[in-house]
C-alpha cells in the first residue's frame, strides 16, 4: 500500500484530496490528511463580517464534512517533517510516514513580527479580519467606533487575498456613507507597493477608484514599527501616519513547521516550481494553495485552478512518468467595492489584470476592471459554490487556464508588439524618488 | 524587449528601464545605472548588489527587502539608507535585475 500524507485540510488540501481519491485506486494507496482544528472557515466571508453582512455562523462548517470516503482525517498539530526519513511527526509524538507529500497548509498573519503591533493596543484601536475571530472583534469595535481617522493598511507582501484591503476600504467608505457618519471619518490607504494595486492596469483604475471616494492613498509605506502609545504607525525612511483605529494586515508567513523543517524560504513558503508544484528540495514533495512560493496571488482562486493540472501531474509522477501538464498561475478574484457592486480580475503569471468580460466576449457576464451589481452578485453566490462544488473538487464550467478571450489588451503591458521598439533613448521611468 | 544604449554600449531593457538580460551587466554598468538614480555606489552599496546578483542567479529571483535583510544580511533600515525611498526596486535597477515581484 501506497501512501499519500496531506498537510492541511482547508481550500486546497480539500479539494487535492477529493480529486485524488477519485483517481487512486483504493486497492493501492492509502490517503490521509492532517489538520490541526475541526472547523473549515469560509475565508472569503472574513471580509463581510465586519461591517455585519454575513453572521458568523454562514462562514463556518465542519471540517469533516468535506472529506471524502476513504480519506482518514487526524486532527493533530504538526511538529516537523522529516524528509530524510519520509516521517511526519505530530506534537502529540504521532509519526506519519508517507510515500508522497503534500503540503498545504497554507499562511497566517503574523502581528507579532511587527514591533508594536501586538501589544497594548491590539484588539483595541489595532484590529485585523483575516481571522475569523480577528473579523468578529472588528465587528463589535466598528457597531461603536465614533469615527476619526482610519488607516487600512497592508505591511509586506506577499498576503492573502491582495485584493481585500481594498475591499475592506471600499466597503468601509460605503458603510460609513450609510450610517450617514463618512464626514467623520478620514480614511487612508497604506501600501507598501508604488500603487494601489500591483501591476499598472489595475492599479490605475483602483487608484482611481480611492481618489473618488476621497480616500487618501498612501505608497512605498514599509512600515518599521507602530507605537501604540502615540497611535502611530511608522516607516523606514521615517514618515509617520497617526491612526484612531488602524485595520491591518500583518506580514503573512506560513507554517512555523516548514521552517523547522528546513522546507521552507524566508517567510516559510516551500520553493517550488511554478508550473509543477513540485519541490525543489525533495521530489516526493509538493506544495499547493498559498503553502508554495509561487509568484502569484496568494488565493483560493489560484488553489482551484492548479488542481487539475496538479492531479493529473501527480498521478503521472508518482508512475515515473515526466510531468506534461503545465500551470500558468491563472487566479481570478471578485473585488468588492461598497453599494451592491463589485469588479472582477483575472490574470496569471505573465498577463496582468485587463479590461473587458469574462469568461464571454461581450456577454460577460462579468465585467473586468469595471463596476457592476453583477459581479458582486457572482461574490455572494460564490459562497455557495465554494462548498458545494469547489471543495468537492467538482468540476467548473470553466477553463483552469487563463484565457485572453473577452480581454483587452492594453498598448503600454508588453507582448510581442514591443519587442521592435528598438533604440529607446532613455530610461525614463527608473525608480526614481 | 526594447534595446536602449548606456554608457555607449547596447543592452536590452524593459519598458520601465530594467536590464532583461542578467550577462549584459557588469560592475561599470551598474556605476552608470547609479548615477541615473541619484545614488553614488559605496563598498555598502557593493555588498548589497553582489548579494542581490549571486542570490538571484542562485534562485532565479529578485531577493526582497526582507530576503536581503534574512539572508544577505543587511538591515532593512540600512537598506533605505543605500537606497533611499524604495530600497527594492532601486537596488534591483542598479544590479540589473528585473523588479522584485512584490507579488499579485
Amino acid at each position: 500500500m501506497k501512501r499519500l500524507l496531506v498537510l492541511g485540510a482547508g481550500t486546497a488540501g480539500t479539494m487535492a484530496v477529493n480529486r485524488l481519491r477519485r483517481r487512486l485506486p483504493r486497492h493501492e494507496w492509502a490517503i490521509t490528511v492532517v489538520d490541526q482544528s475541526d472547523t473549515h472557515y469560509y475565508q472569503p466571508g472574513f471580509l463581510f463580517i465586519p461591517f455585519g453582512k454575513y453572521r458568523p455562523g454562514e462562514v463556518t462548517r465542519p471540517r469533516r464534512r468535506f472529506i471524502p470516503h476513504g480519506v482518514d482525517l487526524i486532527t493533530g498539530e504538526i511538529d516537523r517533517v522529516i524528509a530524510e526519513d519520509a516521517t511526519v511527526r505530530l506534537v502529540d509524538g504521532t509519526e506519519l510516514p508517507y510515500d508522497y507529500l503534500v503540503i498545504a497548509t497554507g499562511t497566517t498573519p503574523r502581528p507579532a513580527e511587527t514591533p508594536g503591533m501586538s501589544g497594548p493596543e491590539w484588539g483595541r484601536s489595532i484590529h485585523e479580519f483575516y481571522t475569523y475571530p480577528g473579523a468578529v472583534a472588528l465587528r463589535e469595535r466598528l457597531k461603536t467606533w465614533p469615527g476619526g481617522r482610519l488607516v487600512v493598511q497592508t505591511v509586506e507582501m506577499p498576503i492573502k487575498c491582495p485584493v481585500a484591503p481594498l475591499e475592506f476600504t471600499f466597503l468601509a467608505d460605503a458603510f460609513f456613507t450609510d450610517r450617514g457618519m463618512r464626514d467623520r471619518v478620514e480614511i487612508t490607504y497604506v501600501t507598501p507597493l508604488e500603487g494601489a494595486f500591483t501591476k499598472p492596469v489595475a492599479s490605475r483604475h483602483l487608484g482611481g477608484m480611492l481618489a473618488e471616494r476621497g480616500i487618501t492613498l498612501e505608497p512605498d509605506f514599509l512600515t518599521e514599527r507602530i507605537d501604540p502609545e502615540t497611535r502611530t504607525l511608522v516607516s523606514f525612511d521615517e514618515r509617520e501616519i497617526p491612526f484612531d483605529l488602524l485595520v491591518t494586515v500583518p506580514v503573512n508567513m506560513g507554517a512555523d513547521y516548514v521552517a523547522r523543517s528546513g522546507l521552507g524560504d524566508e517567510l516559510n513558503y516551500v520553493p517550488v516550481d511554478p508550473e509543477t508544484l513540485l519541490s525543489r528540495q525533495h521530489d516526493t514533495i509538493f506544495a499547493i494553495g498559498d503553502a508554495s512560493d509561487i509568484p502569484t496571488s496568494k488565493a483560493g482562486s489560484v488553489a482551484h485552478f492548479s488542481m487539475e493540472a496538479f492531479t493529473d501531474n501527480f498521478l503521472r509522477h508518482v508512475q515515473g512518468q515526466p510531468m506534461t501538464r503545465r500551470f500558468d498561475g491563472h487566479a481570478n478574484c471578485f473585488i468588492e467595492t461598497g453599494h451592491g457592486k463589485g469588479m472582477m480580475i483575472d490574470f496569471n503569471y505573465t498577463t496582468e489584470p485587463l479590461t473587458g468580460t469574462y469568461p464571454l466576449p461581450r456577454v460577460g457576464p462579468f465585467r473586468l476592471l469595471a463596476e457592476t451589481p453583477r459581479n458582486h452578485w457572482g461574490k455572494l453566490a460564490f459562497r455557495w459554490i465554494y462548498w458545494h462544488v469547489l471543495l468537492p473538487g467538482r468540476r467548473m464550467p470553466l477553463p483552469a487556464a487563463m484565457s485572453m478571450t473577452g480581454k483587452h489588451p492594453e498598448p503600454t503591458s508588453s507582448g510581442p508588439d514591443t519587442s521592435h521598439r528598438a533604440g529607446r533613448p532613455q530610461t525614463t521611468t527608473a525608480p526614481k524618488e | 524587449m526594447p534595446v536602449t544604449t548606456i554608457d555607449g554600449r547596447q543592452v536590452h531593457v524593459n519598458d520601465e528601464g530594467y536590464l532583461t538580460e542578467y550577462d549584459e551587466w557588469d560592475e561599470d554598468l551598474a556605476k552608470v545605472l547609479a548615477t541615473q538614480i541619484g545614488v553614488d555606489l559605496t563598498e555598502a552599496h557593493w555588498k548589497v548588489l553582489r548579494f542581490l546578483r549571486e542570490d538571484y542567479k542562485a534562485k532565479g529571483e529578485t531577493p526582497t527587502t526582507r530576503r536581503v535583510q534574512a539572508v544577505g544580511g543587511v538591515p532593512i533600515k540600512d537598506q533605505f539608507t543605500l537606497f533611499p525611498k524604495k530600497p527594492g526596486s532601486k537596488m534591483a535597477y542598479i544590479a540589473g535585475l528585473p523588479k522584485p515581484h512584490g507579488c499579485v
